[in-house]
């Protein structure tokens, strides 16, 4: 028997017109760390734009403030610091498209180099940022999983100094993360690989420009044919992207043996906490995990020198 | 002029002497590879005004009150229409296509999400929308009928308590075809296959949305409504008999259409608000649609849940057929079909086969969805029978342990036995089902690929399937003795008159919304009377200034329309040799016509060109003739045409994940005699595109509390060109005995008959695997639970 409507969204009407909202374009950093001070809580940043205005097309978000940092000076570096053991820069301006393109990408960080292209479509990927993104915290979001397999960081600033997040803290919820209402990320770091590295990232999606049924993240570096260091990030099947731990350590000090491959997926498998929905059930879901962590892993066998 | 330049002209390619089968390019996509198309959003009226439409969030509740104060408060604002102010000008409700009556603007209860509840008419589009979100209304939640089985229970809760006399949620019970004698047939079977199935709710979804700009004003009474309309003549004739107004009063202009697809036949309560909201105001109200607003509140396709039964013999000739099928039509019956078939033409299910005895029982059904049921980029649910048929047939092969295709072949009505009456009533005008299908077939490599397949079942990885579609559709409505839409009966009309200079226009009753007309048809026109097709403009879509006709949709223009102006130039052809006599002299019996002129017989140097002959209509007439040379033609066709096709479909499918993607798509399509083949192939890769896009993703579904998912397009999936697969295609030629140039439609063919080879082809990847069916859209997910629970039960 049918029954009483319970579950009707609160304002699911379809609305093409956003409110009204005020809107700034700061042009340096000081400037935007100055307005977010000011409006806080009422304030959204534009970057790319490609989650914020769909969303205030359909009036799921009505910020008082739009804070537009396209037009900000220093936030669109795409670098590799030396510092320490080195780490990649991602200023919050650089786009997909420029990842895609990216030879330092494709050289030195597989995993990224593999996910930029299957961001959702070219149109997305022209204006869309990685750090954007991670800020959405999406867990139907690709860059989450990667920079978790990767063990990234995000930097934030705000009037009052600068934080260094890594992102498994960072993201702490379906659309919440840790930034705080008047803090600006300005960049995303990933540390450099060290040994022989490799890495990927497998994407189940309906179609091009769908969200991930499934996205899987892998990257192993390894020493004299052992494994030193293994990532491993989930997207689409839990509250927010999911970093396979204990996948990762039944990798760490062996060799990337077949039955290696079959115990971290297994595990990855278990880690996922998917919801049957639309683009299917939690078993197959969970299922396309093991799979597609398999697959990748398998992939990487041949992995190269740093 | 030199020699040197005599020789160039002379050897500067020649027109064509016949312009039927040239594959010129489209005389219309200048002005929209331009940017110069004009669409309603371009149209701009001064002192217009801006509408937005409230939206109901509920299934189905009681509405309490609409409290507006707000709203009509906030600057900008010019009036909030309610259902309650319509009612006073007995508006609130309205007639569907289908004689059923669907709320312009709810009064007493919303009966879908998305139903129309208010509008608000504003000085711009912005504070309009803002002035939606101070309208107050208080629902009251009813449970919502989802499911069309359980609202035909007894006590499910009754949607249409509005109608009187309605006391369940039955909206029709038709029959066709012979109980008995099916009954009988099923008797003799050998085997029984069964396929019980659910063709999904989908949307056509055009790429402009609805919309239009009404002006009615308010000193010469003239109502000007400008909207995205197939159909605006049979628009223009409801409007007055809903309205009052007088009919010469109204002037219906579909300008440049973005796709219709069957979705822009029917009328909207958008369009009567403005135009009630114009004629009130005395102001042009313009209505855009949003994209959600499309999805969720106007004309569905499909939803057909069909239980097919298929009696075969042992040597695997077919015997009989069987279907019951319940229809769910949303909350009112609104299907744009003709209104003495309850179920369209879905009794057409015997498809390409000689089965001598067939038995078709539909239900409809009322639920808490939107009203629809249009004619997707189909003719009148040809699309549901042709993929149960289809279906019914690959079930039966794997039964029998037949080759499919074998199957079919044994079946297939046979060339000599045209015109063919079907068990339900068709009378298929000619075919040749086995030549198009062989000519597939070897397209495809079908021996070979049945080898790979045995050799990868062995190997392991990918798995390979093939499947196989025959489609034989019935279109062009109508004869007027059994098609009609509430009354009207179905001819369509053309209209041409040929100007002193030899240069013409074509005026048509239909409207295109890419189908390439404007060339078509004036490729038609220079067949018959030699006149090249950029010397005529094609018109369409402005009531006062086009011959009445039913409008483009169903795969009828070229069948009815097209036919309409191959008569009407026939008729100036008849004119013109008159004048042509007269203006050499002889008698009408000694001139001979050839592609663009008349000669006297015995002496060819004597002649006269068309543009000449049309120079004296005017000029130089002979005497007691009318001046001019132009005409009309009514034409009502004697029969439907039956174009038909076959299908090969080669999928991947990865058994690990589902994941598949078709390989190579085999297209061979037979629609008669094709005026301009380029155009055709256009057509028939469209429609491969959207039976793909059923087969594979579209479907707008609903949750239990008829919450609609598929209000957007992150939802509602339309494949990129990157899912898109690349077509190989082929034709044969069988004329239409019929019509006049031996066209049939085509428009649709690939949509109707290309699904079941998309879902045909992946069921036969994993056949050995014990899965014999899965339901459209086939997700990688479906792939995989069919795939597991067949190795649960193996």
């Amino acid at each position: 028997m049918p029954t009483i409507a319970r579950s009707v969204p609160q304002r699911w009407e379809a609305y093409v017109f956003p409110s009204n909202f005020e809107y700034f374009a700061p042009t340096t950093i000081d400037e935007a760390l100055g307005l977010l001070a000011e409006h806080g809580d009422e304030a959204k940043i534009l970057a790319g734009g490609q989650s914020l205005i769909p969303l205030m097309k359909l009036r799921f978000a009505a910020p008082a403030v739009v804070i537009d940092i396209n037009r900000v000076a220093g936030l669109d570096h795409l670098e590799e610091s030396k510092r320490g053991r080195g780490f990649l820069r991602v200023g919050a301006l650089v786009r997909n498209a420029t990842l895609e393109r990216s030879e330092l990408l494709s050289s030195r960080y597989p995993t990224m180099a593999a996910a930029a292209p299957l961001i959702s479509d070219p149109i997305v990927r022209n204006q869309g940022t990685l750090v954007g993104s991670l800020c959405h915290a999406d867990p139907q979001g690709d860059f989450g999983s990667v920079m978790l397999a990767l063990d990234g960081e995000i930097v934030v600033r705000s009037t009052a100094g600068e934080r260094r997040i890594p992102v498994k803290r960072f993201l702490d919820g379906p659309f919440t993360s840790t930034i705080r209402p008047d803090e600006l990320a300005v960049e995303a770091r990933v540390p450099s690989p060290e040994g022989r590295f490799s890495g990927t990232y497998l994407k189940l999606e309906r179609k091009v420009g769908d969200f991930a049924t499934v996205g899987v993240a892998v990257f192993v570096a390894t020493e004299r044919g052992k494994v030193m260091r293994a990532g491993i990030g989930l997207t689409g099947v839990g509250a927010t992207n999911i970093k396979a731990t204990e996948a990762e350590a039944a990798l760490v000090g062996h060799r990337l043996s077949d039955t290696a491959i079959d115990e971290a997926s297994r595990l990855a498998a278990a880690a996922a906490d998917p919801r049957t929905d639309v683009r299917g059930s939690a078993d197959y879901k969970r299922d396309v995990v093991r799979v597609y962590v398999a697959r990748g892993l398998q992939q990487l066998t041949g992995a190269k020198a740093a | 002029m030199t020699a040197t330049e005599e020789t160039a002209a002379e050897s500067a390619p020649e027109k064509p002497l016949d312009w039927l089968g040239q594959s010129i390019k489209r005389k219309e996509d200048d002005r929209f590879l331009a940017g110069r198309g004009n669409y309603i959003e371009d149209i701009d009226l001064p002192n217009m005004l801006h509408m937005a439409i409230l939206r109901s969030p509920y299934a189905h509740a009681t509405i309490n009150s609409i409290d507006t104060t707000e709203a009509a408060a906030l600057p900008g604002v010019v009036a909030v229409v309610t259902g309650e102010l319509l009612a006073q000008h007995n508006l609130a409700w309205m007639p569907t296509l289908s004689g059923d009556t669907q709320a312009v603007l709810a009064t007493d209860k919303v009966r879908m999400q998305g139903q129309e509840v208010a509008c608000v008419i504003a000085e711009d589009r912005y504070v309009a929308h803002d002035a939606l979100e101070l309208i107050d209304v208080d629902y009251e939640p009813l449970p919502a009928v989802v499911n069309p089985f359980a609202a035909l229970e007894e006590g499910a809760p009754l949607i249409r308590d509005d109608k009187e006399g309605q006391t369940d949620n039955r909206v029709y019970h038709w029959e066709a075809g012979d109980a008995a004698a099916t009954e009988e047939a099923f008797l003799e079977a050998h085997k029984i296959v069964a396929v019980d199935t659910h063709y999904p709710r989908s949307h056509p979804s055009p790429l402009e949305c609805c919309g239009c700009v009404a002006d009615l004003n308010p000193a010469s009474h003239r109502a000007t409504i400008y909207m995205t309309s197939q159909a605006p003549h049979a628009i223009r004739t409801v409007f007055a008999l809903v309205t009052g107004l007088p009919e010469q009063n109204i002037q219906i202009i579909s300008p440049d259409i973005g796709g219709g697809f069957g979705n822009k036949v029917p009328v909207y309560p958008g369009y009567v608000v403005a135009t009630a909201a114009s004629l009130l105001l005395g102001r042009p109200v313009k209505w855009i649609e949003d994209r959600t607003g499309n999805l969720i509140s106007t004309g569905f396709a499909r939803d057909f849940h069909m239980k097919g039964e298929l009696a075969v013999a042992r040597d695997g000739t077919m015997l009989g057929v069987r279907v019951k099928m319940l229809s769910d039509q949303g909350y009112a019956y609104a299907d744009a079909q003709p209104s003495k078939l309850k179920a369209g033409l879905f009794h057409i299910v015997t498809g390409s086969y000689d089965l001598p005895a067939a038995h078709v029982v539909c239900d409809g059904a009322y639920t808490n969805k939107a009203p629809g049921g249009v004619a997707y980029r189909c003719s009148f649910r040809v699309t549901e029978a042709s993929f149960l048929i289809e279906r019914l047939v690959q079930s039966a092969a794997v039964e029998l342990g037949m080759d499919p295709a074998e199957l079919r072949r044994r079946n297939f009505i046979q060339p000599e036995q045209f015109p063919y009456t079907s068990a339900t009533g068709f009378v298929y005008d000619s075919g040749d089902y086995e030549t198009a299908m062989d000519m597939a077939l070897d397209k495809a490599g079908y021996g070979e690929l049945r080898a790979e397949q045995e050799r990868r079942r062995a190997e392991g990885g990918k798995l390979l399937g093939i499947g196989i579609a025959t489609m034989t559709e019935a279109l062009g409505a109508g004869p007027s003795r059994d098609y009609d839409i509430l009354g009207i009966k179905m001819f369509d009309s053309a209209e041409l008159r040929v100007h002193p200079t030899g240069k013409a226009i074509l005026k048509l009753g239909v409207r295109h919304q890419g189908q390439g007309h404007e060339t078509t048809f004036a490729q038609i026109v220079a067949h018959e009377l030699g006149i090249p097709p950029e010397d005529i403009l094609v018109h369409e879509g402005d009531t006062d200034n086009t011959p009445y006709g039913l409008g483009t949709y169903a795969s009828r223009s070229t069948p009815v329309a097209g036919a309409a102006a191959a008569m009407v130039s026939r008729t100036l052809r008849e004119k013109a040799k008159k004048i042509a006599a007269h203006l050499l002299e002889v008698s009408e019996d000694d001139l001979e016509w050839e592609h663009d002129h008349f000669s006297v017989k015995g002496a060819p140097s004597q002649t006269k060109t068309i543009q000449e002959i049309a120079f004296a209509a005017y000029t130089n007439h002979p005497m007691g003739m009318e001046a001019g040379l132009e005409g009309v033609h009514y034409y009502d066709p004697p029969n439907l045409t039956f174009p038909f096709a076959t299908y090969v479909v080669v999928v991947e499918v990865d058994p690990e994940t589902g994941e598949w993607k078709p390989i190579h798509v085999v297209a061979i399509d037979d629609c008669g005699v094709r005026i301009n083949p380029m155009i055709v192939e256009g057509q028939i890769m469209g429609g491969l595109t959207e039976g793909f896009a059923m087969a594979a993703m579209q479907e707008i579904s609903f949750d239990d509390d008829g919450n609609c998912i598929g209000s957007n397009f992150m939802d509602y999936l339309i494949p990129t060109a990157w899912e898109t697969p690349h077509y190989d295609l082929g034709e044969t030629v069988t004329p239409s005995p019929h019509h006049p140039l031996g066209c049939k439609g085509v428009g649709e063919s690939a949509t109707v008959g290309s699904p079941a080879a998309f879902v045909n082809a992946v069921v036969d990847a994993v056949s050995h695997l014990g899965v014999t069916d899965i339901d459209m859209p086939v997700t990688s997910a479906k792939v995989w639970e069919a795939i597991q629970g067949a190795g649960a039960h193996a």
